[in-house]
């Protein structure tokens, strides 16, 4: 089936490092150094990297720390929570923003 | 509910074969020939460096229908372990210095054998362990099973892949982690899992699906503090153990078209440090017909001892069993994946 996003280019996602090889070895280098255990575990940074991924809707980051989730020990019942916050923070925020509303309407009308 | 499982050989699955599974692994594509990267590593060819474990695979009839079981055991199956056999086995580890026997099945506790091999073995001074899938413990017929566990000291080793009942009843059947937390219980009663008892309480836990199992100890971390808050229940250890793609796993591997995505995975994840520690370095494996293989994964898929070692427990003779060569194939990435994986758990 073609598709604009196809699971198998992850795979690829190292090309990236073919166009400037030294950008690429330090972004990976700060990529590993930030999921690494810390004062926040390993298992606990995938939930927050799963959540994140729906919030940029990421398809290729779905799949990654879905997978990555899992070998962490995480349930879908904890991945599930993570995604809604993801979509609490989406959802809050939109609706924070109606006080940015209320302010415009509050001084343009009578 | 679905209706519990069949066995594959009930369904009469291509699958019951052991040489087609073994010809699907040894054929998979984008996944390099396991021995290959023994070579690599320099570990070709594997050789055995002792007998440690002496496990016995008393038959594949079983309470369960897990839909990953690595052996197609369940109520269907009749092949069990007979008293001639058992008499053997321990005819042949009673001049041995092995120091532990480790009992498997099926629900091992269902063979006419299981109890005369937990007498024996301890008769003769040796670490007893019996892989339990916890609800037999609940069947009328085995009332007085946790009781004899618990006087004989043996070790329970018992499944339990997740914390969550949907995804414990996913992979073994409906109503089974019910039934596993009143057998956990049941085990707490008797003192197993309670300091200062003296009766080990280990739990295994297996991914419940297609991916690699998470690192042990924040597992067992995770498990502790459920299982004591939710049920109050205690246990010693937590072993985490990768699903192996063989019988009914690779059933569901293929079914749900996950299956050259997992094996790629494994192979991926081929760790140097886990295949130098593999258990089958350290166990010899009786089948329950008394035939001799390097681990149960190897027994499964009938590939018994081969390159010139016994392959029966009527010939078994330490010294040309020590250092043998062991049997490998495509299979053999289930044990090295990762942090490894073997019936202690990870092994790095």
């Amino acid at each position: 089936m073609d598709t604009y996003y196809h699971p198998k280019d992850l795979a690829h996602f190292a090309d990236m490092g073919k166009g400037n090889p030294e950008l690429w070895e330090k972004f990976m280098a700060y990529y590993g150094a930030v999921f690494a255990e810390g004062a926040l575990t390993a298992r606990e940074k995938a939930l927050i990297a799963l959540a994140v991924a729906h919030a940029v809707q990421c398809p290729y980051c779905i799949d990654a720390y879905t997978q990555a989730c899992l070998e962490k020990g995480s349930n879908v019942e904890e991945m599930t929570e993570s995604v809604h916050v993801a979509c609490a923070i989406r959802g809050g925020a939109s609706l924070a923003h109606g006080v940015q509303m209320r302010n415009v309407a509050t001084k343009i009308s009578m | 509910m679905p209706p519990p499982l069949k066995s594959l050989r009930a369904r009469s699955s291509m699958l019951s074969s052991a040489a087609e599974q073994v010809r699907l692994l040894e054929t998979t594509r984008g996944v390099p020939r396991f021995e290959e990267r023994l070579a690599v590593a320099q570990l070709h060819p594997l050789r055995a460096t002792g007998i440690v474990v002496f496990q016995i695979n008393v038959g594949k009839l079983c309470n369960q229908t897990c839909r990953h079981c690595h052996v197609d055991a369940g109520p269907d199956r009749t092949e069990v372990m007979s008293r001639e056999t058992a008499e053997r086995c321990m005819a042949a580890l009673a001049p041995t210095d092995i120091p532990t026997v480790d009992i498997t099945g099926g629900a091992p506790e269902l063979s006419p054998v299981f109890r005369y091999l937990v007498e024996e073995s301890k008769r003769l001074g040796r670490r007893v362990m019996d892989r339990c899938n916890l609800s037999v413990l609940l069947l009328p017929s085995q009332a007085d099973l946790g009781g004899f566990l618990a006087r004989h000291h043996v070790e329970v080793v018992a499944s339990l892949p997740s914390v969550v009942p949907a995804q414990t009843d996913a992979q073994r059947g409906g109503g089974v982690f019910e039934k596993s937390i009143e057998a956990l219980r049941l085990l707490n009663a008797l003192g197993y899992g309670t300091p200062g008892s003296g009766l080990v309480l280990t739990l295994v836990t297996n991914p419940v699906g297609a991916f690699l199992p998470p690192a042990q100890e924040p597992q067992e971390r995770q498990f502790r503090q459920r299982l004591a808050r939710d049920h109050g229940i205690v246990f010693n250890d937590l072993h985490t153990i990768t699903n192996m793609p063989i019988s009914r796993f690779l059933e569901f591997l293929l079914e749900s078209g996950n299956y050259e995505g997992y094996m790629q995975r494994l192979a991926n994840a081929f760790n140097p440090a886990a295949a130098a520690g593999v258990m089958c370095r350290y166990t010899l494996s009786v089948g329950w017909d008394g035939r001799l293989y390097d681990c149960d994964f190897n027994q499964m898929l009938e590939l018994t001892i081969g390159h010139g070692a016994p392959s029966h427990v009527r010939d078994f003779d330490p010294e040309a069993l020590h250092a043998r060569r062991i049997i490998t194939g495509n299979h053999c990435y289930g044990c090295t994946a990762g942090a490894g994986s073997s019936c202690g758990g990870a092994t790095t």
